[in-house]
């Protein structure tokens, strides 16, 4: 079941520095949503707070509301690691775990949680997961090389396909195609229009025309100066935002003319 | 491009691309030449009645003249990387001798001595010729690796508990401050300190093995603690996030991605740990004592190890005396194979056990 999210007046801080500001957002469920906004604006650590990954960092904590489906992302019952196992991510710069194989990265999120699988099951999860993320045929002979023998755009595909070998309800990308060229960027564009009508997808680019491509709605974040915290300007269907934005300075952004 | 770029006139003397990108320098094996030379130096003023350490310093100053036909024929910059070469690979030289001497004579004086007696043969009823390190090679063995069992779980649990948990905090910056005094205890305190402590129970006089794998704990466990947690800060970030997003759990997170991830580095300290320890004499003279049988009780009675055998050895040789001195030299040649030993497999396992595909 794709979930929607909720957000309202969410303010987030490193220690005592404030790096977004009052955002109020609903993104629809089984959509994809695209963030955009110059660097440092804060589009990964609004993305993180949605699946309370950034907590993690010390000090860093959030204020207001996150609601999923209803449900306080938040509140006190509410256990993180069961809301990161309902909300997956790839992260901006690929990650694999350097002492598994290829075929055991597809499949950490069971094995680390030692979830017992037959072994025609796991074979089938991690054939699913990598032909989706576009990358079972360059690795089908050498699933037992170790993950971080691959070049950097493979590893980012092997961390997509980790990530959704778990069949999260949300999953939220951080520029996932910025090392990926043109050919495994379509493929994981075709990927996301796949999952589209299961999930609930939030993807962060720099990639306009990728924004414009695979996204229902976009979101346009911006820095209101410097040493501010980064707000959200507008948001919209992506037809609206692109061709005709409410605000001047997503107008600015979208065609070029800054950030 | 065939073109040159000419830098635009006024801002730069006209000279050609090729003679900025050119320097002159000394003949391929300059260097070695000098250091023949050198060397050569060294023998003919041996031979003709110098010193062995005049000799040496002469050839010193003779590869001196590297850097100074440096300057002329290449300039400064190529110079001072030229004496600075010339330094550091004296420093280098300067730093085996000791260990070079140290090899040399545990080896000469410890290497006859070595039989199959001397390792299968205690030193009971033995006096004068025979006998051998039985008793003292159990005792060391079962002593330190009582004391590995010991301090590896402390050390490492603490080592965790300063990186993936108190990070920064008040109580992880106690701990590392007292593990920073620990490292300073001198080891005759560390063996006063388990003496006490077993006194309280076994009451005055107490002799045990055990005791000696505690106050050897209490040298090992700091450096346990600092290497651990020197190979965990190590384990990028981002590892610990991918396992996060997953939902897997904090402690699956650190057993299974950042214990596994630093593995090789962690077996290396602990290793290397133990290599420190395994020599230790004053704090097992103190509490495990020694004796001439062996005992493979750690918690009953005196126990030999190689360093307090040949500490005795040396101390009360007995008459005649030769041959309970070279047997010190046999215990001290057999703790040296042994730490050479476990350096190998320190080297072994980080060869094994570190992170494939990158390296
Ligand atoms: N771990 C951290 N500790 C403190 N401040 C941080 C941390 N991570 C990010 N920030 C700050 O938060 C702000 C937003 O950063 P963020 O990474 O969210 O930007 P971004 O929009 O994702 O940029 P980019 O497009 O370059 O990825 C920046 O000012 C950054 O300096
Ligand atoms: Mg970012």
């Amino acid at each position: 079941m794709a979930k929607s999210i909720d957000v309202s007046d969410l303010n987030i801080y490193y220690g005592d520095f404030l790096a977004v500001e009052d955002v109020t957002i609903d993104i629809p469920a089984r959509s994809v949503t695209a963030f955009i906004g110059p660097s440092g604006c804060g589009k990964s650590t609004f993305l993180r707070s949605l699946n309370r990954m950034h907590e993690v960092i010390p000090n860093a904590r959030v204020e207001g509301k996150v609601l999923i489906d209803g449900q306080d992302l938040y509140g006190d019952e509410m256990d993180p690691v069961n809301v990161r196992r309902t909300i997956g991510m790839v992260f901006q710069r690929p990650n694999p775990f350097p002492t598994m194989s290829i075929y055991d990265n597809v499949i950490a999120g069971q094995k680390l949680n030692s979830k017992r699988m037959k072994k025609a099951d796991s074979d089938a999860i991690v054939e699913r997961s990598l032909r989706r993320a576009g990358l079972w045929a360059e690795v089908k002979d050498r699933l037992n090389r170790p993950g971080s023998s691959l070049s950097g755009g493979q590893q980012q595909r092997l961390c997509i396909a980790r990530a959704i070998s778990v069949e999260p309800e949300v999953l939220l990308m951080d520029e996932p195609c910025s090392a990926l060229d043109p050919i495994s960027t379509s493929a994981i564009e075709d990927l996301i229009h796949e999952l589209k009508s299961e999930y609930t997808i939030v993807i962060v680019t720099h990639n306009m025309q990728q924004a414009a491509r695979v996204s229902d709605d976009t979101a346009f974040f911006n820095l209101s100066g410097v040493g501010k915290p980064g707000r959200l300007v507008e948001t919209g269907r992506t037809e609206k935002i692109f061709s005709n934005p409410e605000d001047p300075a997503t107008e600015a952004y979208i065609q070029g003319r800054f950030g | 491009m065939s073109t040159v770029v000419t830098p635009e006139p006024g801002t730069r003397p006209e000279t050609s691309l090729a003679d900025q990108l050119r320097g002159r320098s000394l003949p391929a094996g300059a260097a070695r030449v000098v250091v023949g030379v050198a060397l050569a130096t060294a023998v003919l003023a041996y031979v003709v009645g110098a010193s062995p350490v005049q000799a040496v310093l002469l050839a010193w100053v003779v590869t001196l003249a590297l850097p100074v036909w440096s300057y002329a024929v290449e300039g400064r910059r190529k110079a001072v990387d030229r004496l600075v070469t010339v330094l550091v690979s004296s420093a280098f030289v300067l730093a085996l001798f000791p260990l070079a001497s140290i090899l040399w004579t545990v080896i000469s004086k410890g290497a006859p001595v070595l039989s199959a007696e001397f390792f299968t043969y205690s030193m009971r009823n033995v006096v004068g010729e025979g006998g051998g390190i039985y008793h003292a090679l159990i005792g060391t063995l079962l002593i330190t690796g009582a004391a590995t069992v010991i301090s590896v779980p402390i050390g490492l649990l603490t080592a965790i508990y300063l990186v993936e948990y108190g990070a920064g905090g008040r109580m992880a910056r106690w701990i590392r401050f007292l593990v920073d005094v620990m490292t300073g205890i001198p080891s005759i305190v560390a063996g006063l300190f388990a003496y006490a402590l077993f006194v309280l129970f076994f009451g005055e006089g107490v002799r045990m093995g055990i005791g000696g794998s505690v106050a050897l704990s209490v040298l090992m466990v700091p450096v346990v603690v600092r290497s651990c947690e020197e190979m965990l800060k190590l384990v990028p970030n981002e590892l610990r996030e991918a396992s996060y997003a997953l939902g897997v759990p904090k402690w699956r997170t650190i057993t299974k991605v950042v214990l596994p991830t630093s593995l090789a580095g962690i077996v290396t300290g602990i290793t290397l740990a133990i290599a420190r320890v395994i020599g230790e004499t004053a704090p097992l003279l103190i509490i495990a004592g020694m004796t001439d049988s062996v005992n493979f009780n750690l918690f009953d009675g005196r126990m030999a190890t190689l360093p307090v055998f040949a500490y005795t050895s040396i101390r009360n040789p007995g008459v005649p005396p030769e041959f309970a001195l070279e047997r010190a030299w046999g215990a001290a040649l057999v703790l040296l194979i042994i730490v050479m030993l476990l350096n190998l497999a320190a080297r072994l396992v980080s060869y094994f056990f570190s992170p494939k595909g990158e390296r």
